[in-house]
């Protein structure tokens, strides 16, 4: 494996299969936690070492594992890393552990790591598969908090926890609440589309004068 | 012990508790299986059952990892029985509807990674539920998966008539859509007594 490759395979996961924007995967951590954006880097981070450390372990036991038992395999090592992060997380701050509650447990349940578990890394070597892996987590907590990011801005008028406007400002209310998220995924989900259908637009026209 | 009324959590988890509509749980199946009503009722069934299967054996479970003080055991165990739970319906649907099975696809394993079904373990052990209440919970969860699939499959079904622009068109529609029943169902905030 060159080193390209390899680099290949870490930008694959950060943004061109972003896992949120574009594969429209794991959404319900996505849309469950992103009411602030200390949550959700949190929330990512935690994900990011699961995918990873899980990736690895998947990809050195790919040729031990049966094919017919390897979901149920792939499901008990996904697990026992989340059980990991849960107590190291409530060791580290209880109020955010408090605040995440029972959604970093329900990492177990995100469809971004066992997809990436059967599609990738139980296909490749441990290198590429593993940053293939961090990728995908480093692209899914960027998308975490470009949501989060907007609905604490709009819906508490805070960025990180610091006040960016003056006591008069009115907070909006309904983007911390349920629908916001909905509504902040879905606007960036036409953003992204935007720009795609530009892009497609130009790339079009350069062919138009070169033939 | 919670002191919440059967008849309370029941409406909580309908309403404005929903699982997929106020707690985000089980977006996958939402949106993935709700393109028409034929499949979307079979899909929340199948789903609720689940739930069920998944909420009488985490109870049960949870009292064995209590009494041995294994808790930390608790997400493997039950991600294993609901693994199994699936695979059991999976093997029903397969004997009995064979064209339902084809139509569901890839979604039917998936209810393993539902975490509308882990969620209801995880949160009736949490919240210290007794069993009527962990029934209640999640025959109310069941119900209210059942319900917003087939809202959400009907008003799809009648989008495909509707000229949408193209760039809304896709996964932003139906997040959108899925925003919008989510702010309806806040209207019913208070109905069940909670919160």
């Amino acid at each position: 494996m060159s080193a390209p490759k390899n680099f290949d395979e870490f930008m694959d996961g950060l943004w061109k299969q972003n896992p949120i924007f574009v594969m429209v995967l794991g959404m319900c951590p996505t849309l469950a936690v992103t009411v602030s954006a200390v949550n959700s880097i949190s929330m990512g981070l935690a994900t990011t070492f699961v995918l990873a450390a899980s990736c690895l372990l998947v990809s050195l036991l790919r040729h031990a594992i049966p094919k017919q038992v390897r979901i149920a395999s792939y499901i008990v090592i996904i697990a026992t890393f989340v059980t990991v992060v849960d107590y190291a997380i409530a060791a580290i701050s209880l109020d955010l552990y408090e605040a995440l509650g029972a959604y970093i447990k329900l990492i177990v349940a995100n469809c971004v790591l066992l997809g990436r578990a059967e599609a990738h890394a139980a296909r490749n070597p441990p290198i590429p598969a593993t940053l293939n892996a961090f990728g995908m987590g480093l692209g899914f907590t960027l998308g975490l908090l470009m949501i989060g990011g907007v609905r604490e801005i709009l819906g508490a008028g805070k960025f990180f926890g610091f006040s960016l406007f003056s006591d008069h400002f009115q907070p909006w209310v309904v983007m911390v609440l349920p629908p916001g998220g909905f509504f902040v995924l879905g606007a960036w989900l036409i953003v992204f589309a935007a720009f795609k259908h530009a892009s497609n637009k130009r790339n079009a026209g350069l062919q138009g004068v070169s033939s | 012990m919670n002191n919440d009324t059967i008849a309370n959590i029941l409406l909580t988890t309908i309403l404005p508790g929903n699982f997929v509509l106020a707690m985000f749980l089980g977006m996958c199946p939402f949106l993935g299986v709700s393109q028409k009503l034929s499949t979307a009722v079979p899909m929340g069934i199948a789903t609720a059952f689940v739930i069920l299967v998944a909420s009488v054996s985490a109870y049960f479970l949870n009292l064995l990892l209590v009494h041995f003080h294994l808790e930390f055991l608790s997400v493997i165990t039950f991600i294993t029985v609901i693994a199994c739970a699936v695979q059991l319906v999976e093997m029903f649907v397969k004997k009995t509807f064979p064209e339902l099975f084809r139509q569901l696809g890839i979604y039917l394993p998936l209810i393993t990674t539902n975490c509308a079904v882990l969620g209801v373990a995880l949160f009736q052990t949490a919240r210290n539920y007794n069993f009527m209440q962990s029934l209640a919970y999640s025959i109310g969860g069941g119900i209210g998966f059942t319900l917003a699939l087939i809202l959400m499959a009907g008003l799809r079904e009648k989008l495909q008539l509707a000229n949408v622009p193209t760039l809304v068109q896709g996964a932003a529609l139906s997040i959108m859509l899925g925003g919008l029943l989510s702010l309806s169902f806040m209207g019913f905030a208070g109905i069940g007594g909670g919160e």
